[in-house]
């Protein structure tokens, strides 16, 4: 399987995700710049975190109107899975491909700490390793990553069960029902503002991260 | 008739030197880049001298002051590097920009060397914010602006220190500290040795921001700061990490054969830095940079200070693969002007000449001598009423000097990267993981209260402390940089500090074998309204390193059972302390310093750490032994219980043996409690096993005193004051 991280002019978490996948994991990765994005080549692609056009104007608008988000939409809509990490998933909602808004951060401070979260559902292309009712921990690190959707469009979401991880404890932004990650109604398309790259190896603090990246081996339909 | 500019900063002597020196009369442009150039911030007119006294040699050291970054060799082929700087004036005036765009100045001078950046520490001092409103203001926007700067562009904000004292109220202090890594082999000099080469400048536009930004900066702040704003930078974190990001691939095609950022005095120090060290002349042209504004006049567009610019000096013939980068990344750039053999910066624009300068005479101000006289020392004031020990802790715990900064760290990306192994909190010092499988530990400290006491024993409290902290860690100091803020250098009393401040570091340098390999001096530091100097800040920061992943060592107190030791003697150390700080008691001596001592055991320390008996380790300073030991017991969430009779110390009253200052003190927790001390005392180094951890409550008992405090209690008011006090 062959897993595209794309490059948007700003991303800071694209080394990262690729230490993650293709260092720790051993798995087929390759940083794409956002120009050069085929995505007939790929099989998965992963929108890793930062601060793609600097956040200018809101974060990851930008983004999702560039010309590789047209390629990413084709592959989501052809049940290839497609993985939005904070600013990734920032552009996912942007773009359109995940419902919903990140607002700023309900405390008003951009915030860094390792979290505990639940698993909702694990019936999603990066979430299929994980138990549900489980708790693991990432780290966080956002300024807009309070989840917002107004209360009909809420109770759908959580009717089709696409939360796919809450946060377990604490809620650091304010995210309506503590959300901390979603998915499609295809379970393909996944947003989360966790970083999985950051706590893939005990010694910076954890692997929990791991098997988000794993399930996508499991996830196959 | 003189076309000596009325706002040029020279002194008379200066003035004459230059005419004398050129023989002729100047125009104004050149005036004015003369002036940037000699100004204190790029020249060090009166340290120079000073700094000399630094050793600076080591096993390690590629690269030592008077570049951009300081360079160490960390083996493999890999070299760390360094920097430190501050944006005092500044981020005064606008502190939410004036602290982005100091991160912004530090990252380049690491970034030019060849490196790329891999963590910033931030080093902050504000006026009383438990009474001040503006230093709240200040503390915030302050850390709004390194938060926003330093996550967007990538590099995590991994350790700082914090300091809060009356003398900073309307002087604030902004330091920033970034190191890099990079391969040895990719390392590159800023400077213009080939004649032929082009001159490319990379980055952002050049607008009227930042004018007169180092004159601004080598003086005092006025009344009338407010409208010097035009000299406070506009940063852009975005094309930041896009220069970064182009630089360092543009170094890989191996064209690039010198490398400059522009900071201080912009354009001018830039060419003539360059040209000077390699001995050539640079010369451009100014209708070929890319203007934020048309109508700039030439003298604005030789002194701005615009951000996000780099100065590339690349091979002849080859400049196309390298701009293909830039274009590649959107950076914009322009070829303004070639390498020259001739020794002279020649400025033109178009086909007109407007300034033709020596490039050696430009980069070599004249010193200034400076006289200096010892001041006299007020009485002290040290006595202290009957003290209630339990409500005397959770005060020191609560002090924003001590109390914890999480409010403050959790708004830096600490972790991008990936490197960061102790985070802000779980140690001493961060420690980062290297490429070659070794880790970086980086710690910085500063205390103005015991250098306003005695400049040159202070300073030594302040590296001696920032050594311990590494070794805490598990790791071996290996170079140290140093930042050195004090007021007017005209003033004898604030020259005399600052001389005896280096002197004082030199000494401990010397003894404990570290380098020095940069640093960084800002003067005029003082409050506008009274023209009081600040006290006496040097701020040193120690970078250490850890050969074995298993001698990594956290503070938080590990297992129940596990035994608490006291390594080195407590004695009446209460002068600069926190205790007579928050009992503004005043005067006295800073902590006594016995560099043999404290090598000896700092050495013993790490010895413990390397033979697997510690547990937990925290250096016993700010606050004393009853604040370190609070520390631990919150980090690791559970309490202990000391007998304060087996304490080693003087004979003391109980309130001074729990928040005494005295060095060389470590506090550890181990299983191994009996190999720890044998190993002490076979080097005669005080030492002994206090108490135990476990229980909910931390009970100091002994003395004929003594109390005990609940966990949640001494947990709320070490976790939670800070944000209550910010949130006031």
């Amino acid at each position: 399987m062959r897993v595209a991280i794309v490059q948007f002019p700003g991303s800071n978490c694209d080394l990262d995700t690729l230490h993650a996948l293709r260092d720790v994991l051993e798995m087929d990765a390759r940083l794409v710049w956002h120009q050069d994005f085929e995505e007939k080549e790929f099989d998965a692609v992963v929108l890793p975190g930062g601060f793609s056009y600097g956040d200018y104007l809101r974060a990851g608008a930008i983004a999702a109107h560039s010309r590789a988000m047209h390629g990413v939409k084709r592959m989501a809509e052809g049940g290839r899975p497609v993985l939005g990490i904070c600013n990734g998933f920032q552009t996912l909602v942007e773009s359109g491909l995940l419902p919903g808004a990140l607002l700023r951060n309900a405390c008003l401070r951009f915030m860094c700490r390792w979290m505990e979260l639940s698993v909702v559902s694990n019936d999603s292309a990066f979430t299929a390793r994980l138990e549900e009712g489980h708790r693991i921990r990432m780290p966080i690190a956002h300024n807009e990553g309070r989840y917002f959707l107004d209360e009909e469009a809420l109770a759908n979401l959580e009717r089709n069960r696409q939360v796919v991880l809450r946060f377990a404890a604490d809620n650091p932004n304010g995210s309506v029902n503590k959300i901390a990650g979603i998915c499609n109604k295809k379970r393909n398309v996944v947003g989360i503002m966790p970083h999985p790259e950051r706590a893939c190896e005990q010694i910076v603090g954890g692997e929990d991260g791991k098997l988000i990246f794993t399930s996508l081996e499991e996830w196959r339909r | 008739m003189s076309s000596l500019p009325p706002d040029v900063s020279l002194t008379e002597d200066e003035i004459i030197h230059v005419r004398r020196s050129l023989a002729r009369e100047p125009n104004a442009l050149e005036w004015f880049m003369i002036d940037a150039e000699w100004s204190e911030h790029c020249s060090y007119k009166s340290s120079r001298m000073v700094l000399e006294r630094l050793p600076t040699r080591g096993n390690l050291v590629v690269q030592g002051p008077g570049y951009d970054s300081g360079v160490l060799d960390i083996g493999d082929g890999y070299v760390l590097t360094a920097h430190v700087e501050s944006h005092n004036h500044p981020s005064a005036v606008d502190p939410y920009g004036g602290a982005a765009t100091g991160i912004g100045g530090v990252i380049r001078d690491v970034l030019c060397v060849g490196t790329r950046p891999i963590a910033l520490l931030d080093m902050l001092r504000f006026g009383p914010i438990e009474s001040s409103s503006h230093s709240r203001w200040l503390l915030k926007n302050v850390v709004r602006g390194i938060a926003d700067y330093g996550n967007c562009t990538g590099i995590p904000t991994v350790a700082g220190e914090v300091e809060f004292d009356e003398g900073f109220e309307r002087n604030c202090l902004v330091d920033v500290a970034c190191i890099g890594v990079g391969r040895k082999s990719d390392l590159v000099l800023a400077e213009a040795r080939n004649p032929g080469d082009t001159v490319i400048l990379v980055g952002g536009s050049t607008g009227r921001d930042g004018i007169h930004g180092v004159t601004f900066a080598s003086r005092a702040l006025a009344r009338d700061s407010d409208e010097d704003r035009p000299a406070v930078q506009i940063a852009d974190p975005f094309l930041k990490k896009l220069t970064i990001e182009a630089t360092l691939e543009a170094i890989k095609t191996g064209f690039v054969r010198g490398l400059k950022d522009l900071g201080g005095g912009g354009l001018t120090c830039a060419c003539s830095e360059m040209a000077a060290k390699a001995g050539a002349g640079i010369e451009i042209d100014l209708s070929q940079i890319h203007l934020r504004e048309e109508d700039m006049s030439t003298i604005e567009i030789m002194i701005s200070e615009s951000q996000e610019r780099m100065m590339f000096i690349v091979e002849q013939g080859r400049e196309g693969s390298v701009e293909e980068i830039f274009r590649r990344y959107e950076v914009p750039f322009a070829r303004i002007g070639r390498v020259k053999e001739d020794g002279n910066i020649v400025v033109r624009r178009g086909s007109v000449e407007v300034a033709r300068l020596p490039s050696q005479f430009l980069a070599s101000a004249p010193i200034s001598p400076r006289p200096k006289t010892a001041p006299k020392v007020s009485k002290p004031k040290l006595e202290v009423e009957s003290v209630d020990l339990k409500r005397i802790l959770i005060e020191m715990l609560s002090s924003p000097n001590i109390a914890s900064k999480s409010w403050i760290f959790t708004q830096y990306d600490h972790e991008v990267g990936v490197r960061t192994v102790l985070k802000p909190g779980q140690g001493d010092a961060a420690v980062l993981r290297l490429p070659n499988g070794r880790f970086a530990a980086l710690k910085a400290d500063g205390n103005s209260v015991y250098c306003s006491l005695d400049p040159r024993r202070g300073v030594q409290n302040v590296f001696a402390e920032a050594c311990r902290n590494l070794v805490a860690v598990g790791a071996k100091p290996v170079a140290m940089l140093d930042h050195l803020q004090f007021g007017d250098p005209g003033d004898p009393e604030v020259f005399w500090s600052f001389e005896e401040t280096v002197d004082g570091l030199a000494e401990a340098a010397r003894h404990f074998n570290i380098p020095c390999i940069g640093g960084k001096v800002s003067f005029y530091n003082e409050d506008d309204r009274t023209g009081k100097a600040i006290k006496p800040t040097p701020i040193i920061f120690v970078i250490g390193l850890i050969d074995d992943e298993k001698s990594i060592t956290r503070m938080a107190m590990k297992s129940t059972g596990d035994s608490v030791i006291i390594v080195g003697k407590t004695r009446r150390d209460m002068g600069g302390s926190e205790f007579s700080r928050i009992h503004r008691l005043t005067g006295s001596a800073a902590p006594r310093m016995d560099l043999d001592l404290e090598r000896r055991t700092m050495g013993a320390v790490l010895e413990c750490i390397g033979e697997g008996y510690v547990g937990s380790c925290h250096d016993c300073s700010r606050g004393g032994l009853a604040v370190a030991i609070s520390e631990m017991a919150v980090a690791g969430n559970m309490g202990a219980s000391i007998d304060l009779d087996a304490v080693p110390s003087d004979p003391l009253l109980p309130h001074e043996l729990l928040f005494s200052e005295s060095n060389s003190r470590f506090i550890l927790t181990t299983n191994r409690a009996r190999d720890i001390i044998a190993l002490f005392e076979n080097q005669k180094i005080p030492c002994s096993a206090i108490g135990t951890v476990g229980g909910d409550q931390l009970c100091l008992s002994g003395r004929g005193s003594g109390t005990s405090v609940a966990m949640s209690e001494l947990r709320e008011a070490y976790e939670e004051s800070f944000e209550r006090i910010v949130n006031r």
